[in-house]
């Protein structure tokens, strides 16, 4: 079993996850690019697990969903609430916590 | 359509997964992200009813030069350390992911050695309830 191009994609998934946090103003885009990093990673610990024959990086993936799930739940509750005090979701807009 | 797309991405994954043996986590990942989150985040596109994409304005800006460029150079880098490190790998142990990754060996393992941090979780996921709960609310007292 090859290692590296589960490597490589778990790479690539990640980096364009980054550029679409970086670069995309619409708050629902940057949560999924988020998301997208997080199953980057999970995809690196499945595979290092299968290929060292070692269950805890499937443990690991299984708490990372559980914690991907909490976030996704809180996060969207956040934009839900953001959407009704400013009627915008661009991230731009949004700086009441910047002083 | 981007949650389309991602929706996409999340079964091609789960594909990885089965071949890579880890079956559990194939299942899961098909059950919670492409069942509960992406629903989660379909719903909200849904209620949020924000029309045409292009009003959000998005901008062209030296800022987003700079982090692409920089996020390339680290995905340079990345394939770069992959590339080089495979003198370093230990022995493949392929063999044996095939009785690893089964739902009867995740749950042994997740209530012996993981017993606490599967306990802890329970109580992140009822944070996470009444937290999103609070917050959807329409009027905080």
């Amino acid at each position: 079993m090859e290692l590296q191009p589960y490597l490589f994609l778990s790479a690539i998934t990640f980096i364009i996850g980054v550029v679409g946090v970086l670069s995309r103003r619409n708050a629902i885009i940057v949560f999924m690019s988020i998301e997208l990093m997080l199953n980057s990673v999970n995809l690196s610990l499945v595979a290092f697990s299968a290929f060292l024959g070692d269950v805890t990086g499937q443990m690991l993936v299984f708490f990372a969903m559980t914690v991907a799930a909490a976030e996704a739940a809180i996060g969207l509750a956040i934009i839900i609430s953001m959407f009704r005090n400013k009627q915008t979701v661009n991230i731009d807009d949004i700086n009441i916590m910047k002083w | 359509m981007s949650a389309l797309y991602l929706i996409l991405n999340f079964f091609a994954l789960a594909g990885l997964y089965l071949s890579l043996h880890a079956q559990f986590i194939a299942f899961i990942q098909i059950l919670v992200y492409a069942g509960a989150i992406m629903v989660l985040f379909v719903f909200v596109i849904m209620l949020l009813n924000l029309g045409d994409e292009k009003k959000l304005n998005e901008r062209f800006s030296w800022k987003k030069i700079v982090g692409a460029g920089l996020s390339f150079g680290v995905l340079m880098e990345l394939i770069f350390v992959f590339a080089y490190s495979k003198s370093n790998l230990p022995p493949s142990q392929f063999e044996k992911a095939t009785e690893i990754g089964t739902v009867e060996n995740i749950g042994m393992q997740l209530f012996t050695t993981f017993l606490f941090p599967f306990e802890v979780t329970s109580v992140l996921l009822l944070a996470a309830i009444v937290g999103a709960v609070v917050l959807a609310k329409k009027k905080l007292n």
